[in-house]
């Protein structure tokens, strides 16, 4: 239960005003959608809520106090791309998370802990409907799958607060509406405040309980530089959506991913979605 | 057809690559005849059979003065003072390209040197290692050493910059601290990029080692062909040669499956 305040924030790069005097409040368990055109700073604000970049003026507090000056585990992250790490299996991906938070020396877990993460590991994949895919490394994994399981391994740390930079902007239609009900369901499910940044109005529409959309007031060629972006619309989603309150879990994918030998799944639009079933 | 779209089938594919092997054995065996009709005595281009005889003497012939089987002693010596070498230079530089490639504030220490260090020819170096080390095993293995180790800190460093930086950041959401990143996601990352790095200084690193060996030694392979070399005794130089290639190739064909076998995901994730 984390809410997030920006309180005047400015971010310039030399003498370019990237975002100017942005002020907003997050509740607890929401889930944002920023939105604009390319260049408005939304992923720049992004960063600075994930402290891979400071904010020139202002101040973004987390659960009331001062951001971290560098990332943490509080906030988990899912990139467009490079999110999960190409040398570990699906399973390994996911465990990493729970060794880095138990294992400071070795950062491996071994015998009894080890099957622990593992189980609870194994639960995340068959949510996000990677079940059957555990022994595979990544790039054995279409982009569609690639993405739930970098949702799953930043899930298996408990996030407060999940950052999201254009997570599924590279994926086909079928298989992103397919990726957006897991999305919808984990945070439902989990006690979560997402914010994600998309340019695709539908998407944020489809998941949001808000939506704001960054913009450069003034674009003239000789104002750009001192003009950065401002907030343009703060848009409520209504009906309102309220986390955890669709608790009927969806029916669990009733077959596994199959194997290079096993015979085909029966063709549509995310036949390598092993989840397109929960759809 | 285009020529670029030209693919030889595997038959083909085997005979052309064959081929300019052929060719260099065929040019050797006619100029050799041609030279040993004119002089049966001719040293420079010797048959084959003669050198035949000669692999025969220095591999499956024990020496008379020493009782040693002289191509493999040589190989035993000159692979000691290589692996020594590659291990220590292997060591180093994964530590200090890992320190490099990781911390800024490493690198804004120890880049610059190391770039300069590079530029340093390591045979102009090789003297005062026999100065300063005397003419034993210890400066051979340094000059090695000095000779790749610069290489492979500077292309290991690259390769930790290399990595996204979402993976980093990834990372630290996960929780992870400086030294779990540098264990879980950097290094099983670096190690099949070390092994690539690693076959490519092999050439170097035999370069060296025969330099060393020429100048000062009384053991190893480069010490044997200039010794040789005194007698114009081609029939021993060139299978010497031969079999240091082979050698090297061996290696840098070891080195490219074990990087397959353990790391299966490094191809595919290119």
């Amino acid at each position: 239960m984390t809410a997030i305040a920006v309180r005047h924030l400015w971010k310039e790069y030399g003498d370019q005003i990237v975002l100017e005097d942005i002020s907003l409040d997050f509740a607890p368990r929401a889930f944002i959608a920023l939105v604009g055109p390319s260049g408005c700073g939304k992923t720049t604000f992004l960063r600075i809520l994930l402290s891979e970049e400071s904010a020139t003026r202002g101040e973004v507090l987390i659960g009331g106090k001062p951001i971290a000056r560098e990332p943490g585990a509080d906030r988990g992250v899912v990139f467009q791309r490079y999110s999960v790490f190409p040398h570990l299996t699906v399973l390994g991906n996911v465990v990493l998370a729970a060794e880095m938070a138990e294992a400071p020396v070795t950062g491996r877990l071994f015998g009894t802990r080890r099957r622990a993460a593992e189980e609870e590991a194994r639960g995340l994949i068959e949510e996000v409907g990677l079940k059957g895919a555990e022994d595979k490394y990544p790039a054995a994994l279409s982009g569609g799958m690639q993405q739930r399981l970098a949702l799953a391994q930043a899930i298996m740390r408990k996030p407060k607060i999940l950052l999201l930079d254009e997570p599924f902007g590279a994926l086909d239609p079928g298989i992103r509406a397919d990726i957006h009900q897991v999305m919808l369901k984990l945070w439902h499910t989990c006690e979560l405040t997402v914010v994600m940044v998309t340019h695709d109005l539908k998407e944020a529409f489809t998941l949001a309980t808000r939506i704001i959309a960054f913009e450069r007031r003034r674009n003239r060629p000789e104002e750009k530089a001192r003009y950065g972006a401002t907030i343009a619309k703060d848009i409520e989603v209504w009906p309102k959506r309220v986390a955890g309150t669709r608790i009927a879990r969806q029916p669990k994918p009733t077959f596994a991913t199959p194997g290079r030998d096993d015979p085909a799944i029966p063709s549509g639009p995310g036949r390598d979605d092993p989840a397109h079933e929960t759809a | 057809m285009r020529l670029v779209n030209v693919r030889p089938d595997r038959g083909t594919a085997l005979v052309l690559a064959i081929l300019p092997f052929a060719l260099v054995v065929l040019a050797y065996v006619l100029g050799s005849a041609e030279r040993l009709a004119l002089n049966p005595d001719d040293k420079l281009l010797p048959s084959l059979g003669s050198l035949g005889d000669a692999i025969v003497k220095v591999a499956f012939t024990a020496d008379g003065r020493t009782g040693d089987y002289l191509l493999w002693s040589d190989t035993f010596a000159s692979l000691e003072r290589l692996f020594a070498a590659l291990a220590i230079s292997t060591a180093i530089a994964l530590v200090v390209g890992m320190l490099i490639g990781m911390l800024p504030v490493v690198r804004v220490l120890l880049a610059p040197f190391v770039a300069m260090v590079s530029m340093v020819p390591p045979l102009a170096l090789l003297p005062i290692l026999f100065i300063v080390m005397g003419l034993g095993e210890e400066s051979k293995i340094a000059l090695i050493t000095i000779g790749i180790t610069p290489y492979l800190i500077r292309d290991l460093a690259m390769r930790v910059e290399e990595l996204p930086r979402e993976q980093m950041i990834k990372a630290q959401t996960l929780g992870a601290s400086s030294w779990q990143m540098a264990l879980r996601v950097v290094l099983p990352q670096i190690l099949p990029r070390l092994m690539d790095a690693l076959r490519l200084s092999l050439g170097p690193a035999f370069l060296f080692l025969i330099a060393a060996e020429a100048i000062a030694s009384d053991s190893g392979l480069g010490y044997r062909i200039f010794l040789v070399r005194r007698y114009l005794a081609m029939d021993v130089i060139l299978p010497y040669v031969a079999w240091i290639t082979l050698l090297a190739v061996a290696m840098d064909f070891t080195l490219a499956r074990a990087r397959r076998f353990f790391f299966p995901w490094f191809g595919a994730a290119q």
